[in-house]
Formats: C-alpha cells, sequence, structure tokens
C-alpha cells in the first residue's frame, strides 16, 4: 500500500512500488486527465505536479511519491480557472488538446518560479512538452498573458 | 488547351477537388424516426420545444476544430443563436453520416468543409423555410411576408414573433423543401467571423475524453507484441513466463500478433516483455535503407511511366545545351499522433460496441463486423476526441487488435500501443527519389523540364488504385506543377519494397512540393534571376498561385533588407483545393545549425468559414512541415525500423519555434481544404533560404546540418 495526497485528498492505492505514477494516476485513480505519451520522459503529456514541482509521471515510481502532494490537472483549480487555463482559453491555445494538460502543468510550475518568464524562461521551462499539433507559438502567448492574469489578480 | 488539361489533371491528381458538392447533389432523407416534440427534418439537425439546437458533427475532432466549425455553418444558414446549438458526434453510419464527395464516412484529405458545407448549408436552410412556413400557416401570412432572426420567426408588418422551439411540432408535419434558398454571404452570420473552439474548456481541464481515456465497466486493457519486421507473423510462443505476472489475465493470438491481457497497461507492458516469440519474419527482413536507396538509384535510370507530357522535353534536352540536373531524396515518415494508437471494443453474440479515436468511423465498423461476423448495423462505433489524426487515424489496424482481442477473452478490452509500437508499426510517408533536368532559353527561362520520381504508390499498395497505373498521391503536386513550360514530361517509377504506406499531412504534396519548390528555385538561381519574380513570370496560366505566392511576398517584406546572415526563401503549393505560400527567414549558424526566425504563410482557401480556425491550422502545418525538414527520417534495417520514441524520432519543440505569420486570402472560390495545404511549401521555403544564406542546395531530407557547418 501506498499512501500520497492527490488533489487534496488522501489516496492509498495497492499497486507494485515500481509501477509509474503515470498509470496510478489513470488507471487506479481514474483521473485520465494526464496522458501518456512516451514512457520515458522526453514529451511532456504525463506532467504533474509533486510538492509544487513539474515532474514526468511516466518515469516516477509510485513508491517515490509515498508521503507527498501531487496534483494532477483536474486538481489545479477547482473550477478549471487558474490563470494559465484563462490564458489558454483566451487564446484558444490547444488543437487536438492531448499534450495540453501536461503543457499546462508545466507553464503553471514555470510561473511558480518565474512569476514574469522571458521568452528565454518559456524556452527553458516549456521545451520538455512536445506539441504535435504545433501550437507553440500560442503557448508562448498564453504563458505571458498568464502571467498577466496573475498579476493582475495579485494586485 | 493546356491550360484544360492542366485543369482536369489537377481535379484527378487530388482526387477529385470539390467535385460534387454542387454535382448530383440531393439532400439525404430524414435520418431519425418522428420524435414528438422534436422537430428533425434530416440527420443533421434536430430542434427541441426549449429552441435547443443539436447539430450531428459526422467528423471527426482532430484538433482541426470541427466541433465548432459544424454548428457554426448549420447554426448560420438555420439564423439560429450559436450558443444555443449543442454539438454530438455522429455514430457510425455510412448510409446517413457519410461524406458527401468520397462517399465514405472516413476523414483525411482535409474535407471536413469543403465536401460538407454546402449540403449542411441546405439541410440548415430547408429546416429554416419549414420553419417560416409554419409561423406563416399560423398567422395565416404569405410566407414571403416572414423572415428569422437568431431563433425566431418573425412577421414584421404586424410584430409577431414565434420562437423556434413554438414551431417545432408544426414544422416537423411539413414536407421538406428539396431546393431551399441560402444566404448570401453577406448575410453570414457566423461564417467567416473567428469563432472560439467550443472543445477548449474540457481541453484544458482533462476533462476532454481521448480514445485512451475510455473506461467501460468490466474492461481490461491489452497489450499487442507484434513483429519487430514487418509483414511478419507469429511461428509459436509461450506465456508461460507472461502468465505468471500477477494482474496478467490472459494471452491470446491476434493477426497482428500476441495480445497480453492485464489490469493494467503497466502491467500489459510487463506481460508482454515476459513472452517468449518465435516470428516468421518474412521476406521483408531483406529490407534496409540502403537497399532501398540503391534500388531506388538503379530504377531511377529506367523510363518510368508517362504522367505528363508538353512539347518534347526529352528533344530539347538532348539539344546540346547546357543541361541542369540534380537529385532529390526524401524519406519515410511517421505521423507520430501524440496519443498512442488504441480502441476498446466490447462483443457479445449480439452486438459489438467500439469507442476509438478513428478518423474512420465507417472502416471501423466494416472491419469490426467482417471479424465478429455481424451485420454492419449491429456494430456501434462510439467516436472519440482524436489526440492527433495526420492521416495515421484513417487506418483500422488498431481496431482489430481491440475487436480480436475482446473477441477472444470476452471481455470488454482496451488495447493500448506504447510509443514504441507507434513509431516501429506505422503507415509511413514514402520515401521517394527524384530526378531533375532542366534546359533554359537565352532569357534563362526553362524551355525544357523532366522530372522522373521514383517511390512506392500508396493507392496503389493498398489496392484503392489499380497496379500498373500511376498512383495519383504519388505524382501530386508535380504533375500538376503550375509553372508554364512549354516542354514539359513527368515520369513515375513504382518501387515499392514492402514498407507499410500511408497518408501522412499532405500526403504526396509533402515531398512533391519539396522537389518542385526546390528545383525552380536553383533554376532561378542558375539564370541569375530572383527566385520570386521567376516563379511570378512562369504563372500566367496559374492566377491563384501567383496572387498567394504575391501576398507573402509582399508581406514578408521579399526584396527588403535583412539583419546580417538572415536570407529568405520562398515557395508556393497548391494541395487539396487550396493555394499555399511561404517566405522563410533563415539564418545558419558556423556550426551548421539552422534557425528559422519568421514564416510568413499565405493561404487562399476560397472560403476561410473560421479564420481562426485557419490560422491555427497553418501554424499547425508549419510546424509538421519544419520537424520534418529538421529531424523527419524513419531508417529500415533488416525490416526494422530504427527509430523507436521522441528521442530518436525528434519532434520540433517551443525553443525551435519561429514566429507564424498566417495571412488569408479569401478569393471567394469553392472552399479548399485546410488541415493539409500549410504543410508542403514551408520546407521548400527554408532550404531555399538556406541556399541564399550559405551556397548550399539542400537535396536530401532531414537537413544535415553537418553538411552546413562553415570552417
Amino acid at each position: 500500500m501506498i499512501s500520497f495526497t492527490v488533489n487534496g485528498k488522501q489516496r492509498q492505492v495497492d499497486v507494485p512500488a515500481e509501477m509509474p505514477l503515470l498509470w496510478v494516476i489513470r488507471e487506479s485513480l481514474n483521473l485520465t486527465g494526464t496522458k501518456y505519451g512516451c514512457g520515458i520522459a522526453v514529451c511532456g503529456a504525463c506532467t504533474v505536479h509533486v510538492d509544487g514541482t513539474a515532474v514526468r509521471s511516466c518515469v516516477t515510481p509510485a513508491s517515490a511519491v509515498a508521503g507527498r502532494k501531487v496534483t494532477t490537472i483536474e486538481g489545479l483549480s477547482e473550477k478549471g480557472d487558474h490563470p494559465v487555463q484563462r490564458a489558454w482559453t483566451e487564446v484558444d491555445v490547444p488543437q487536438c488538446g492531448y499534450c495540453q494538460s501536461g503543457q499546462i502543468m508545466s507553464a503553471a510550475a514555470l510561473l511558480a518560479r518565474k512569476p514574469t518568464p522571458t521568452d528565454a524562461d518559456i524556452d527553458d521551462g516549456m521545451s520538455g512538452n512536445i506539441c504535435r499539433c504545433g501550437t507553440y507559438q500560442r503557448i508562448r502567448a498564453a504563458v505571458h498573458r498568464a502571467a498577466a492574469i496573475k498579476k493582475a489578480g495579485a494586485s | 488547351m493546356k491550360t484544360l488539361v492542366t485543369r482536369r489533371e489537377i481535379l484527378k491528381g487530388s482526387l477529385a477537388v470539390g467535385a460534387g458538392l454542387t454535382v448530383g447533389f440531393t439532400l439525404p432523407p430524414r435520418g431519425r424516426a418522428q420524435t414528438p416534440g422534436v422537430f428533425a427534418p434530416n440527420q443533421w439537425l434536430r430542434i427541441d420545444r426549449d429552441g435547443i439546437v443539436t447539430v450531428t458533427n459526422s467528423v471527426p475532432e482532430m484538433g482541426q476544430g470541427s466541433l465548432t466549425t459544424t454548428p457554426m455553418i448549420i447554426a448560420d444558414e438555420l439564423d439560429a443563436k450559436l450558443e444555443s446549438v449543442k454539438v454530438e458526434q455522429a455514430p457510425a453510419n455510412p448510409a446517413l453520416y457519410k461524406n458527401p464527395v468520397t462517399g465514405a464516412q472516413s476523414y483525411g484529405g482535409s474535407r471536413g468543409v469543403r465536401d460538407h458545407l454546402e449540403m449542411w448549408r441546405k439541410a440548415a436552410a430547408s429546416a429554416r423555410e419549414m420553419l417560416k412556413q409554419a409561423a406563416a400557416n399560423e398567422w395565416g401570412v404569405p410566407v414571403e411576408s416572414v423572415e428569422t432572426e437568431e431563433g425566431a420567426v418573425i412577421h414584421r408588418p404586424t410584430g409577431r414573433r414565434l420562437r423556434y422551439g413554438q414551431l417545432v411540432d408544426k414544422a416537423q408535419a411539413l414536407p421538406v423543401p428539396p431546393n431551399p434558398k441560402l444566404k448570401t454571404p453577406d448575410q453570414f452570420r457566423y461564417i467567416g467571423k473567428a469563432v472560439k473552439r467550443r472543445d477548449t474548456p474540457d481541453k484544458v481541464t482533462g476533462r476532454g475524453i481521448y480514445g485512451i481515456d475510455v473506461q467501460v465497466p468490466g474492461m481490461l486493457i491489452g497489450s499487442v507484441e507484434r513483429c519487430p519486421v514487418f509483414g511478419g507473423k507469429v511461428q509459436s510462443f509461450d506465456a508461460t513466463a507472461a502468465k505468471a505476472i500477477k494482474g496478467v489475465k490472459d494471452v491470446v493470438q491476434v493477426s497482428n500478433g500476441v495480445a497480453v491481457v492485464a489490469d493494467s497497461f503497466w502491467t500489459a507492458v510487463q506481460g508482454r516483455r515476459a513472452l517468449k516469440v518465435t516470428w516468421d519474419e518474412g521476406p521483408t527482413a531483406q529490407v534496409s535503407s540502403a537497399m532501398i536507396t540503391r534500388e531506388y538509384e538503379a530504377a531511377s535510370k529506367q523510363p518510368g511511366q508517362v504522367a505528363r507530357n508538353d512539347g518534347d522535353a526529352e528533344k530539347v534536352l538532348a539539344a546540346g545545351g547546357k543541361v541542369h540536373e540534380a537529385i532529390y531524396q526524401v524519406p519515410y515518415l511517421e505521423h507520430a499522433c501524440m496519443e498512442p494508437m488504441n480502441a476498446t471494443a466490447q462483443v457479445s453474440r449480439e452486438s459489438c460496441v467500439i469507442w476509438a479515436p478513428t478518423q474512420n468511423p465507417g472502416g471501423t465498423q466494416a472491419t469490426a463486423a467482417r471479424i465478429t461476423g455481424l451485420p454492419p448495423e449491429k456494430v456501434i462505433v462510439n467516436t472519440t476526441l482524436l489526440g492527433g489524426g495526420f492521416g495515421r487515424r484513417g487506418e483500422v489496424d488498431f481496431i482489430v487488435d481491440a475487436v480480436e482481442t475482446a473477441k477472444a477473452v470476452g471481455a470488454p478490452v482496451k488495447v493500448m500501443w506504447t510509443r514504441e509500437d507507434d513509431i516501429t508499426h506505422g503507415f509511413y510517408r514514402p520515401a521517394t527519389y527524384n530526378v531533375f533536368r532542366a534546359a533554359l532559353g537565352a532569357n534563362g527561362m526553362p524551355e525544357a523540364w523532366a522530372t522522373r520520381i521514383v517511390g512506392p504508390g500508396i493507392l496503389i499498395q493498398k489496392g484503392r488504385a489499380q497496379a500498373g497505373t500511376i498512383d495519383p498521391a504519388a505524382v501530386e503536386a508535380v504533375r500538376n506543377m503550375p509553372y508554364d513550360i512549354a516542354n514539359l514530361r513527368i515520369e513515375w517509377n513504382n518501387k515499392d519494397l514492402g514498407i507499410p504506406l500511408g497518408f501522412w499531412r499532405s500526403v504526396g504534396p509533402s515531398q512533391n512540393g519539396f522537389i518542385i519548390e526546390s528545383f525552380i528555385d536553383e533554376l532561378a538561381h542558375a539564370a541569375g534571376k530572383d527566385p520570386f519574380e521567376y516563379r511570378r513570370a512562369l504563372l500566367g496560366k496559374s492566377p491563384r498561385h501567383k496572387a498567394i505566392l504575391e501576398l507573402v511576398a509582399n508581406r514578408a517584406g521579399w526584396g527588403s533588407s535583412l539583419p546580417a546572415g538572415r536570407a529568405r526563401g520562398i515557395a508556393v503549393v497548391f494541395s487539396y483545393g487550396s493555394y499555399a505560400a511561404t517566405v522563410a527567414e533563415v539564418s545558419v549558424a558556423p556550426d551548421g545549425a539552422v534557425k528559422v526566425h519568421r514564416l510568413v504563410c499565405g493561404i487562399d482557401p476560397g472560403l476561410a468559414v473560421n479564420p481562426d480556425a485557419v490560422k491555427a491550422q497553418m501554424e499547425g502545418g508549419a510546424v509538421y512541415a519544419l520537424t520534418a525538414a529538421y529531424y523527419g527520417q524513419i531508417t529500415i534495417d533488416r525490416g526494422r525500423v530504427q527509430q523507436s520514441n521522441f528521442h530518436d524520432y525528434q519532434m520540433l519543440r517551443i525553443n525551435e519555434m519561429p514566429v507564424v505569420e498566417v495571412h488569408i486570402l479569401d478569393s471567394g472560390e469553392a472552399p479548399g481544404g485546410l488541415g493539409e495545404p500549410g504543410v508542403p511549401s514551408v520546407a521548400p521555403a527554408v532550404t531555399n533560404a538556406i541556399f541564399v544564406a550559405t551556397g548550399k542546395r539542400i537535396r536530401k531530407l532531414p537537413i544535415d546540418r553537418s553538411e552546413l557547418k562553415r570552417a
């Protein structure tokens, strides 16, 4: 049994210690917003937050999150109105949308670290996430927009 | 006469652009049983007593925005409030939901809007006329005296008004008018306006359900171990170790290999690793990339089938003047949809239910009917959101996996592929080898041009074009190249070494746009002329090519000065009913690293229904093309794909993303496609700019940066 917090709720799962967190989230906890893309931490589709840091859940063993706080796209905000989600909606970023949960979790973690990211910060913080539909230009615009929304909300 | 021939060639080459939109159109019969309180004049829309309009969208949502565009079109012609329109995804039922042009309930070829626009408009206009008639009858006034405004019929002289919801019962009893009057473009309320995507809220919260997210009570997860060699078969297998793993429920042989069925995907993959399978690798085990190139090279020295022959190119080329020659090569490419292939199936004696991210609901239904022996109407297909399509999801191999596995184990099964399965068992954009020769006249313009394409034919391999004929996909964008050259010869030499082929976003034009637009650029430079002006001078008979080329040149500031080290390249390609052009601004570092700073893209799609969706498709097409130009290459060794995941089959990332500007030319012509036409002109615009920057002509993709290294 592994216990950890997911989106604010205490959860216990009976899975092999080495099972990747991704499959625990998706299949044991039925939170399917987090996606599988590569299984080797090179595409970012599976990005979640562990204690506030963006991690690739496809290579994170379940045992590594015991006692820790995991946030998935479903728990990023209660009403889907996190500044990043609002910015993504304003800019109409998603096309197929499959990678966007991971993009949004990476962007939220980036903004937590760098409230006013430069283009270079965005390159740095977001280049681990692949989008095959090619929404990068809108992602960049939306990260800047999210920073502005966050700032306006904080003041 | 040549213009006519060219036009006909275009029609043939791109599988009948726009044909059928106006020819032989009939409104389909009423789609659903009459339900009291619901006005359903056809299968595309219904209105309930609350005035809620429900639109049935037959085009799978793969990112192109069909869940938004389809209701836009119908709401506009119905004169309904877009916010009051709901949209649902059509079930598989080709009799009702087939594409009216192709006759199949399968979506590729950028056909979402262009093939359906007129049919949907007529469907909605009929409904509107019936609602008007119902109100006119109610008021005892002539139908000519009533009009509609956003969800209501009004009679201006008396100020009377009835909402659509109040008219459904009366309208339902009326005959469906066969030739309703359509709005004129100036009356459009939504068409032509940038409308926000309806699927965004679900896609920013993780609520959207893709195939991989489907959950069915009692469902197991399957994963199929496939022969590493294309076409290989299971000779024997030992599942003892796999079955000993906790959570593995069953191991069954299926057509595509050995399926391990477990309580989780991760466990199923552990089970696959524990399998001992002996494969009969078959003849493809002899095939490698080096051998393919050798075979292509040999075939390029043999005459091919003549796809086009204007004047006498060979005579001019043999006349003794200088002949400009070049060989262009492109590799196999995999689609790499972000969502790996998957499907879920539940099979019983009475029915089969499928949940799948498919571009091909009709083919899915037919495939499942064949496997289960059930009649097609007993196969229910639920099309989920698609995590990318790009042509890959028109195939049914992943459907076969799910239906066979579910049938064998007697439980609902979701069969999922790993990324490695996806890269190594795709349907690949053909690798080709292309020989060019041209003779320039005293004025520097081409007097003769000959292209010999060597490569396989997708349609022929799939049995959709006859062996021995010219595969239309193989010569598309070459056979119908726009430049006015008196002596022009295009040949195709079919060389198929058994690598499975598929329709990769923009298909033939994805490679043929690159080779044509590179070679014309070579000729311009050989003639000492400006590449934009050179093309322009040859586009006298192709006004729409010329107009879009001029648009991008103008917007990019063609001819104006650039920061030191930067250079521009240009290209124009017609595909899928639309005209697209690109100007690329590029610099090349001393170590050979290419940086694309800016892409100015233009498209003339005839009509842009949702301009923001058009822009998104063009931005996406540019990235798809640039990814291939930078990195895309599938190579074969002993019948096996050598790449396996995103570390060795790389994708463009945000740090490599240029600024992409999109300019739309609304020519008012018949609507063209949008998903694909943004791809073909991008790679040649970039490599043409590389030539200006470095003097090095890129004749082989992907771009080999080591060849661009200086010092």
